[in-house]
């Protein structure tokens, strides 16, 4: 007990120090508009009493843990659980939209957190299971948005038409990219692939003939209902005047909506199957250890191109979607932050796990939106919840590994054992 | 027959030499040993042979199967496996500690499974042969299980088994590529008298089986009783060859373990001591 004094009081005059200059003054102004510095003690007493309490309280709680019987966690129960997670949270999803009064801004909202997820599940190919540290995933998902935008403009196809070709053109460059730089691991893969994001980036921006530069590009056609289109004006041809319903926005963004989920689901479809085969299987064991793939005859850098493609393919799928949902693109919505926001939800959601990335998504991108309201602290919190969730869950989420076969019952296999990768 | 023919290999890094023109033949279904003492080139001649480095000079020669010649030094890190048919252990165990043993043995069989999933598309898709390979693919990995005594612990992850199991685990590995020639780098270092005993049962019976081998070794015991031919290395130089009994005796190979010196010493109890 009178460690745990101690401890919270050194804890205590630490935040004295730090919150001193910050909360210990206040700056006024002045009777005659000049500024005034005057002294705040009580609110430099009420967050060093707050840092002492809490300090007091995470200890207590330690003790208490420590004292009851440590429950073999061997993520047994956390894999009955994610059986059952996963339906539902799709049955969830299925539903969202179509919840009555569900105001349009929370469905757009899911179809951002979905595009996220989508994007999630796409880098979870390369980093999870393939173990290449990659930084410049957004260069894909640019490269998807410009595809469709610059053929939606200039031939005049449709979205459905161009999704096809704008995951290809996406799958070229990660191609393009890997070539060169897959002789690379860890730190330095990851500084490459930073900088080629960056210069697919900075093409874009430069490249103003092409690509319209900073103003981007405008106007592109939202996805059609088999042929139908979303407008407000109703009438034939529409999707409105086809159904003879009244024309809503909400119909836009849940069709919108529901398209993502579609797209979202064929990634995690083909992600899940390729893990239970031996090219999802060869990536696992590229994580795990290169040198020993090689003495197997494993061709690494086929197998690591494959994994580049393909999660560059995805990428390049949700690049098409996001310009035709915004209907406009310019460089700034690919910058380095959106490469390490997709990251962030693949490390959070425990690297390799299709469900952690879904939780994953809903904290990174659910928290900040729901926050709003709380305007300065909002990144606050949100910083504050992303260190507490890395120091009770190291390893993200879920970080349990289901093996791909198995003679027997399936047992999971603890992150204590997996390789992170090293490129 | 001859099933390895490296000649007048030369391995130089910068400045070192650290195999120098060292020819040398491995008969088909034998067992031949590599020894010499600590930084004598063993392990250098093992990646040279393996594909992890490119020799300087000098060729080596495998003939996968009867009349069929590959020049190793020529081919691929990858395709030393997959062409030359050559498989190989680590002397730092490499197993895919986060993965199953089932799964370790089923990444070993990579080419041919992908290849029956038409490289993944219809894999994907669900078409094709790929169950049937697949359950070939098991079929061969439980009897790799079975003869390394790892059927039990088929599901559990590789890094989480003993140190003697996960030695036996990654020869199983190595013998799921299905190879001509399994090269072993140092196979009994860290295992007990009666692991090490199981492991010569083991490696007779890949022998008889028609897989010849080809083993560095520090422990005499594995080495004297098991071996056809022995090679012995020394300063990247080798300094002897021949059947076990003939490297015992051979005055080279003792004055490289024991140091030169006492050849006025006629009856030198130094074999002994190296058996």
């Amino acid at each position: 007990m009178l460690e745990d004094l101690k401890d919270a009081g050194l804890c205590a005059f630490f935040a004295l120090l730090i919150f001193a200059p910050f909360l210990g003054v206040h700056l006024g102004d002045g009777t005659s508009g000049n500024l005034t510095l005057g002294p705040t003690p009580e609110r430099l007493a009420l967050a060093v009493a707050a840092t002492f309490i809490a300090r007091m309280a995470m200890l207590a709680w330690h003790r208490l843990r420590s004292k009851r019987t440590a429950k073999p966690s061997n993520g047994a129960a956390a894999a009955r659980a994610a059986k059952y997670i996963g339906p539902v949270l799709l049955a969830v999803a299925i539903i969202f939209p179509l919840l009555p009064g569900m105001p349009n801004a929370y469905i757009d909202l899911g179809v951002l957190i979905l595009t996220y997820v989508m994007l999630g599940w796409g880098l979870n190919i390369v980093v999870g299971l393939a173990g290449l540290l990659d930084l410049g995933y957004v260069a894909f998902y640019a490269v998807g948005a410009y595809s469709f935008a610059l053929l939606a403009s200039n031939f005049g196809l449709g979205f459905w038409e161009c999704l096809p070709l704008a995951g290809i053109l996406a799958a070229f460059w990660g191609v393009c990219l890997g070539f060169p730089v897959l002789r690379l691991r860890g730190d330095y893969l990851a500084i490459v692939t930073l900088a080629f994001g960056e210069i697919i980036r900075l093409v874009i921006t430069n490249w103003v003939s092409l690509t319209g530069g900073p103003n981007g590009l405008l106007g592109m056609p939202a996805p059609s209902l088999f042929g139908l289109k979303f407008s407000m004006a109703g009438g034939p041809g529409t999707f409105a005047g086809f159904f003879g319903v009244d024309p809503m926005p909400w119909q836009k963004t849940a069709y919108l909506f529901y398209v993502i989920l579609a797209l979202a689901l064929l990634t995690n479809w083909v992600t899940l199957r390729l893990r239970k085969q031996p090219l999802g299987r060869a990536w696992e064991a590229l994580r795990e250890d290169e040198i020993a793939c090689r003495s197997l005859g494993i061709n690494v850098r086929n197998t690591k191109l494959t994994a580049f493609a393909i999660g560059a393919m995805f990428g390049g799928f949700a690049g098409c979607f996001f310009a035709a949902r915004q209907s406009f693109i310019s460089p700034d919505s690919f910058t380095f932050i959106e490469s390490a926001t997709v990251l962030a939800i693949v490390v959070l959601g425990g690297a390799g796990s299709q469900l952690g990335v879904v939780l994953a998504a809903c904290v990174m991108i659910g928290i900040p939106e729901l926050l709003q309201s709380l305007q300065i602290y909002r990144m606050l919190i949100f910083g504050l919840a992303l260190v507490t969730i890395m120091v009770v869950r190291p390893r993200g989420f879920i970080s349990i590994r289901r093996p791909s076969v198995s003679l027997g019952k399936a047992k999971m296999i603890g992150a204590e054992l997996r390789a992170e990768g090293k490129g | 027959m001859t099933i390895l023919s490296v000649s007048n290999l030369t391995m130089r890094f910068g400045g070192l030499t650290a195999v120098n023109n060292v020819s040398f033949a491995a008969e088909r279904g034998h067992i031949t040993a590599v020894i010499g003492p600590n930084g004598a080139g063993k392990t250098t001649l093992f990646n040279c042979i393996t594909g992890f480095y490119k020799p300087t000079e000098g060729s080596i020669a495998m003939s996968p199967s009867l009349g069929k010649i590959v020049r190793l030094e020529k081919l691929a890190g990858h395709q030393v496996a997959s062409k030359g048919k050559v498989a190989r252990t680590f002397q730092n165990i490499r197993l895919f500690g986060g993965m199953t043993a089932l799964e370790n043995l089923l990444i070993a069989q990579h080419n041919k499974l992908q290849s029956a999933t038409g490289f993944g598309v219809l894999g994907v898709l669900g078409l094709g042969g790929y169950r049937k390979a697949e359950k070939q693919a098991i079929e061969l990995a439980k009897h790799w299980l079975d003869q390394t005594g790892l059927m039990a612990r088929a599901d559990d992850p590789a890094g989480a088994l003993p140190y003697g199991d996960q030695r036996r685990l990654e020869i199983a590995r190595a013998m799921c590529t299905e190879p001509a020639l399994l090269c072993l780098d140092e196979p009994a270092a860290g295992l007990n008298p009666r692991e090490s005993a199981g492991l010569n049962q083991l490696l007779l019976k890949i022998r008889d089986e028609g897989c010849s081998l080809l083993l560095i070794e520090h422990d005499m015991g594995v080495v004297m009783k098991i071996s056809d031919h022995i090679i012995v290395l020394d300063h990247g130089k080798k300094i002897a060859d021949g059947s076990p009994t003939e490297i015992r005796n051979d005055p080279a190979v003792i004055a490289a373990y024991l140091g030169e010196g006492d050849e006025d010493d006629p009856d030198a109890p130094v074999a002994e001591s190296v058996a």
